[in-house]
């Protein structure tokens, strides 16, 4: 759980910075794009070969995470045969309580993402020729700027939760000055990624990029 | 004071419970609330009626016999402005004419026996697959033959102060026992004498706490803050420690 949630992370915060370079124009996003799905590691390993194995690790990494947690929601259900009458919750987190729910919930989305950015099965603004006019096309439609809004806002939550558990779980949380410290940088990331994926939407929405 | 109480009664393990409503007149507010369920049973008592059966020893807040839920939280921690066991929580805490919740702890491992009375022998077979030490006995060892360094001393001493109650698992909405395994494992782990067993214990211990159906831990943080001995949060990540180390040696190295 901790393992592939970091592995996740780590996708996420490279995939942000990626989003970034549509700020440095068409050319400069279309190549990276190009070399995302090219380049990478050639010669070492032919090429379009990494992007393969990329996506191996992804896809490696979300099954045994959903694995993880649907074990760990499965033994907190049999642990849990009678509920309280009256519960009142001291320390939990928003974020740590839409973990489960959340998780599913992110995970939907990821697919209908998947769908129109990688397979452009689902592309709602129609036909493009090249990656930039298509993420221009796509977030020019206001529905989905607030679409991806909330659904990155899902995302950092389940992060915000998930980058400080991964560490305690690791043996991290050493003292209750390292839960605090934990707890930040857990913040820091969230927000960091709220900020670095909403900014290229809300940009090309507004017609700064164009 | 007079306080509404809708108390849990369940005749046995085996029927169903339900919540039922008793008025307590009179309530002192420097009674514990031990103190005041003991007022309600001489009421039920003098009524004909069976009297609330609650656990209870020392009522000095260090044997850890006693817990109930309290409006939804373990010891009533949520009433009371400091840490507590249920008998250390006084009636002070509470309005008068207050409407108090009292519940079991509820977690499959923990099956009610009769009331508000638990079975917490999962946490005794925990500690039998590994919380102790083996020493051989012969003559006591001088004082200061094995130092420990004052921290690891400071830390071995906060972990060992788990009563056993339980209401880590009560408040846990994975019901784990995590805390409880984790204080344990600290304790042993920071001392000398819990070395030559350290890695064997760890796999042990974990093993018995999965095996006796509780939950496992998200670091959600609920244990540590009904916790009436304030075992730190931070012993589950030693826990955790200690078992990653575990699984690159072989048992009992």
């Amino acid at each position: 759980m901790a393992v592939t949630g970091l592995i996740m992370i780590g996708f996420l915060l490279m995939h942000m910075y990626g989003n970034l370079k549509m700020f440095l124009g068409a050319e400069a996003f279309d190549h990276y794009a190009e070399w995302l799905k090219g380049d990478i590691l050639y010669p070492l390993v032919p090429k379009g070969w990494f992007i393969w194995i990329f996506r191996a690790v992804m896809v490696a990494s979300v099954v045994l995470h959903m694995y993880s947690a649907i074990t760990l929601w499965k033994r907190a259900m049999d642990a849990n045969p009678s509920a309280y009458q009256v519960k009142k919750q001291l320390a939990q987190t928003y974020s740590a309580r839409t973990m489960r729910w959340g998780g599913i919930i992110l995970a939907g989305l990821l697919i209908f993402h998947l769908a129109q950015f990688t397979v452009h099965s689902a592309l709602v603004a129609g036909a493009y020729t090249t990656p930039y006019e298509m993420v221009v096309g796509e977030f020019r439609i206001w529905w989905m700027v607030l679409l991806y809004a909330i659904w990155i806002a899902t995302v950092c939550m389940h992060v915000r939760h998930g980058f400080w558990s991964a560490f305690a779980t690791l043996g991290a949380n050493t003292s209750a000055k390292a839960r605090a410290v934990l707890n930040g940088c857990a913040w820091a990331v969230a927000l960091l990624l709220y900020i670095g994926f909403m900014i290229m939407p809300v940009a090309v929405f507004f017609g700064w990029i164009n | 004071m007079n306080v509404t109480l809708r108390v849990w009664r369940q005749a046995n393990a085996s029927s169903e419970g339900r919540m039922v409503t008793y008025q307590v007149q009179d309530v002192s507010p420097d009674m514990s609330f031990l103190e005041m369920l003991d007022l309600l049973n001489e009421d039920l008592t003098v009524k004909g009626e069976e009297p609330v059966a609650f656990d209870h020893d020392c009522r000095e807040g260090i044997c850890g016999m006693c817990g109930v839920v309290i409006n939804g939280t373990a010891h009533g921690r949520g009433n009371s402005p400091v840490p507590t066991t249920t008998c250390q929580l006084h009636m002070r805490s509470f309005e008068d004419g207050a409407v108090i919740d009292v519940e079991p702890w509820r977690a499959g491992p923990f099956p009610v026996i009769k009331d508000l009375v638990v079975d917490r022998g999962a946490f005794d077979r925990i500690i039998q697959a590994g919380g102790y030490v083996s020493v051989n006995t012969g003559a006591a060892p001088d004082a200061h033959a094995n130092a420990v360094g004052k921290l690891k001393a400071d830390r071995a001493f906060d972990a060992a102060t788990c009563i056993g109650c339980g209401a880590c698992v009560a408040a846990c909405p994975n019901s784990s026992g995590m805390l409880f395994t984790a204080a344990k494992i600290t304790h042993l782990a920071m001392l000398p004498q819990g070395q030559p067993e350290r890695k064997l214990r760890i796999k042990n211990m974990i093993a018995q706490h999965d095996s006796e159906g509780f939950g496992g831990c998200t670091n959600i943080g609920e244990c540590a803050e009904v916790c009436p001995k304030q075992i730190p949060f931070d012993t589950i990540s030693q826990l955790n420690r200690d078992l990653i180390a575990s699984l690159f040696s072989r048992d009992g190295k």
